[in-house]
C-alpha cells in the first residue's frame, strides 16, 4: 500500500481529475482563453490609438498589450488555484479526498499544476492571438518573460491558496473573494503605469507586492532595454513570503476545518 | 479474543459548547461487522468522522489497525475506506473517471481489471460512462460503495450504506457486503437506521444516544435484554428512554 509522504502519483490523480473535466467541455477551454483574449484586443486598440497621440505608450509598442497579458497571468494563476478548490467544495468531494491517502500539501501541489495548465491555455491563447492582431509578440521579450511569468504565477498561487483557505474556513459564501482580492492588487501594482504616479502613502503597499516589481521590470525591459535584476530579486523574495504564507494559511484552515467538522458538511 | 481492528477510548467531541460525543469507548474485533445505532444527533456520524480522521476530537484516543489515528492516520488510510451520503463525488466526471481518480489516489496499479470486477459485482456497468451527476440516488449510492471498495479495505466504514436503494438493490448490496466481509475478513463498522440490515449483517451493536453509548452487545443479547422481537423495538426503547423489560431482566 502507498504510504509514502509525498506521492507524484496522487498529485497526478488530482491533476487528472481536472484534465477529465476540461477535456470534456470545449466551452470550458474556450472560456479560459476568451477573457484574456478580449482584454488583449481591447487594450490593443487603446494602445494603437495612444501611439498615434505621441504619448508615453508610443515609446514601446506593445507595452499595454504586454501589461494586460502579464496581468492576466497573475489573475488566471490565482483563479486556477481557488476555482479548482471550489470545484471540490461544490461537488462535496472533500470528505472522500481526505479519507484517501492524499495529503493536504499534495492537494496544494496539484492545484498549482492545474493553475499552470489553465494559465498557459488562457493567456497563451491570447498571447498568440496578439501576433496576427497587433503584430506584437510577447515572446520577443525573451528570457525576462520567463522571470516575469514565474513571479506572477507564484504570487497568484499564494493569493489563491489564501482565498481557498478563507473559503474553507467561512464557506462558499466567501467565494467572491476569489475575484475581489486580486482586483484590489491591480491599482497598486502599476500594471499600466509606473508606480511613481501613486501617492506617497500607497507606495509602501505597492512595493510590498511582487507584481509591482514585475511590472516595473517589464517597463525597464521594454522602454530602457535593460533587465532589472534588483526588481527580480525583490519580487522573488516577496513571492517566497507570499507562497509560504499561502501554504501555511491553507494548512491552518484545513486543520480548523478538521476541528469544526467542515470537511464532511461543506458544499453546495 | 480476536485482535481489535478499532479501539476507541474516552472519545469526546465538543462543537463550541455543544457536546456531540461524550466520553465514548468501544472496540471492534478484527473481521467483525459492528453497527453504530442511534437516532438523529446521537453522535454516530461524528464518531465515524473522527475514526476517519476527518474530524479532530476534543479528547480521547482512536486506534485503527494498530495505528494511532490522530498521529499516524496516513499509515492506515490506504487500508481503510468509507462511504457516506454526506459526501459526494464530482458530478461532471463519469463513474469510470471518478473511480480511476480514486484508484490512483489509493496507489493502485491495475486499475482496469479492478473497475471491471466492481462493475460486475455492484452492477454499475450500465452507467460506467455516464456523468455521476446524471445518476439516480440509488445508482450514486452503488458507485460510492464501489469507490469505498476500490482498495479492498481491511476496515470499511459505512454511513447508511443502503439508504436510497430500492428493497431489491438494498438486499443485493447487503448480500454483497456480507460476502465481501467473509471473503476478505475485513472489519465493517456501519451506521444505519435500517434495523433489518443490522440484524442481518452485524454481530455486534453499539447503541448511542445524545453522544453516549447506552448499550452494547450482539443483536441476540440486546433482543434478550430488552425482551423484544427485533432491533427496531430495542431502538425505540432506547430512543424513548425506556429501560429493560422486567421479564427480560429476570430472565438474565
Amino acid at each position: 500500500m502507498n504510504t509514502v509522504a509525498f506521492s507524484p502519483r496522487r498529485i497526478g490523480a488530482m491533476v487528472l481529475r481536472h484534465v477529465y473535466l476540461m477535456r470534456k467541455s470545449w466551452p470550458r477551454i474556450l472560456e479560459l482563453a476568451y477573457y484574456p483574449s478580449m482584454q488583449m484586443i481591447l487594450w490593443g486598440f487603446i494602445a494603437k490609438f495612444l501611439t498615434t497621440t505621441g504619448s508615453w505608450v508610443a515609446q514601446a509598442p506593445g507595452l499595454l498589450i504586454a501589461s494586460v497579458l502579464l496581468w492576466d497571468i497573475l489573475f488566471r494563476s490565482q483563479l486556477g488555484v481557488s476555482l479548482t478548490f471550489f470545484e471540490e467544495m461544490y461537488s462535496r468531494n472533500l470528505g472522500h479526498l481526505f479519507v484517501s491517502p492524499l495529503r493536504p500539501y499534495e492537494l496544494v501541489c496539484s492545484k498549482l499544476i492545474i493553475s499552470l495548465l489553465r494559465t498557459l491555455i488562457g493567456v497563451g491563447g491570447a498571447a498568440l492571438l496578439a501576433i496576427p492582431f497587433y503584430h506584437y509578440s510577447i515572446f520577443s521579450m525573451g528570457l525576462p518573460l520567463i522571470a516575469f511569468f514565474a513571479n506572477l504565477m507564484m504570487m497568484g498561487w499564494g493569493i489563491g491558496l489564501m482565498v481557498s483557505a478563507l473559503v474553507l474556513r467561512w464557506g462558499l459564501g466567501a467565494e467572491n473573494l476569489a475575484w475581489a482580492l486580486i482586483f484590489a492588487a491591480a491599482p497598486v501594482s502599476g500594471v499600466y503605469y509606473p508606480i511613481s504616479v501613486l501617492p506617497g502613502w500607497l507606495k509602501p503597499l505597492s512595493l510590498a507586492l511582487p507584481s509591482s516589481h514585475v511590472f516595473e521590470g517589464m517597463r525597464a525591459v521594454m522602454i530602457e532595454h535593460q533587465f532589472r535584476v534588483d526588481q527580480l530579486l525583490d519580487a522573488l523574495a516577496l513571492n517566497f513570503i507570499y507562497l509560504v504564507a499561502g501554504v501555511l494559511v491553507f494548512l491552518a484552515a484545513f486543520r480548523a476545518a478538521r476541528t469544526r467538522g467542515l470537511l464532511v458538511h461543506i458544499g453546495e | 479474543m480476536s485482535e481489535c481492528a478499532i479501539t476507541v477510548e474516552g472519545l469526546t467531541k465538543y462543537f463550541g459548547k455543544v457536546l456531540a460525543v461524550d466520553n465514548v469507548s468501544f472496540r471492534v474485533r478484527q473481521g467483525s461487522t459492528c453497527a453504530l445505532l442511534g437516532g438523529n444527533g446521537a453522535g454516530k456520524t461524528t464518531t465515524l468522522s473522527i475514526l476517519l480522521g476527518l474530524l479532530l476530537p476534543t479528547s480521547g484516543r482512536v486506534t485503527v489497525l494498530g495505528e494511532d489515528m490522530l498521529r499516524h492516520r496516513y499509515r492506515v488510510l490506504p487500508r481503510m475506506n468509507f462511504t457516506s451520503p454526506y459526501v459526494d463525488l464530482p458530478k461532471r466526471l463519469t463513474v469510470a473517471e471518478n473511480l480511476t481518480v480514486y484508484a490512483r489516489l489509493y496507489g493502485m496499479s491495475n486499475i482496469r481489471p479492478r473497475l471491471e470486477e466492481l462493475s460486475e459485482e455492484l452492477q454499475i456497468g450500465a452507467f460506467m460512462h455516464r456523468p455521476y451527476g446524471t445518476l439516480s440516488a440509488g445508482q450514486r449510492n452503488r458507485v460510492a460503495l464501489a469507490k469505498s471498495l476500490l482498495n479492498q479495505p481491511e476496515v470499511l466504514l459505512l454511513d447508511e450504506p443502503t439508504a436510497s436503494l430500492d428493497p431489491d438493490m438494498g438486499d443485493r448490496m447487503r448480500e454483497f457486503l456480507v460476502s465481501y466481509q467473509k471473503r476478505s475478513r475485513a472489519t465493517l463498522l456501519l451506521a444505519s437506521h435500517n434495523m433489518q440490515e443490522v440484524e442481518r449483517m452485524c454481530n455486534d451493536v453499539i447503541m448511542m444516544r445524545e453522544g453516549k453509548i447506552v448499550d452494547h452487545g450482539t443483536p441476540q443479547t440486546l433482543l434478550g435484554r430488552y425482551g423484544r422481537k427485533n432491533l427496531e423495538e430495542v431502538f425505540l426503547d432506547i430512543a424513548r428512554y425506556r429501560s429493560y423489560q422486567p421479564a427480560a431482566r429476570s430472565a438474565r
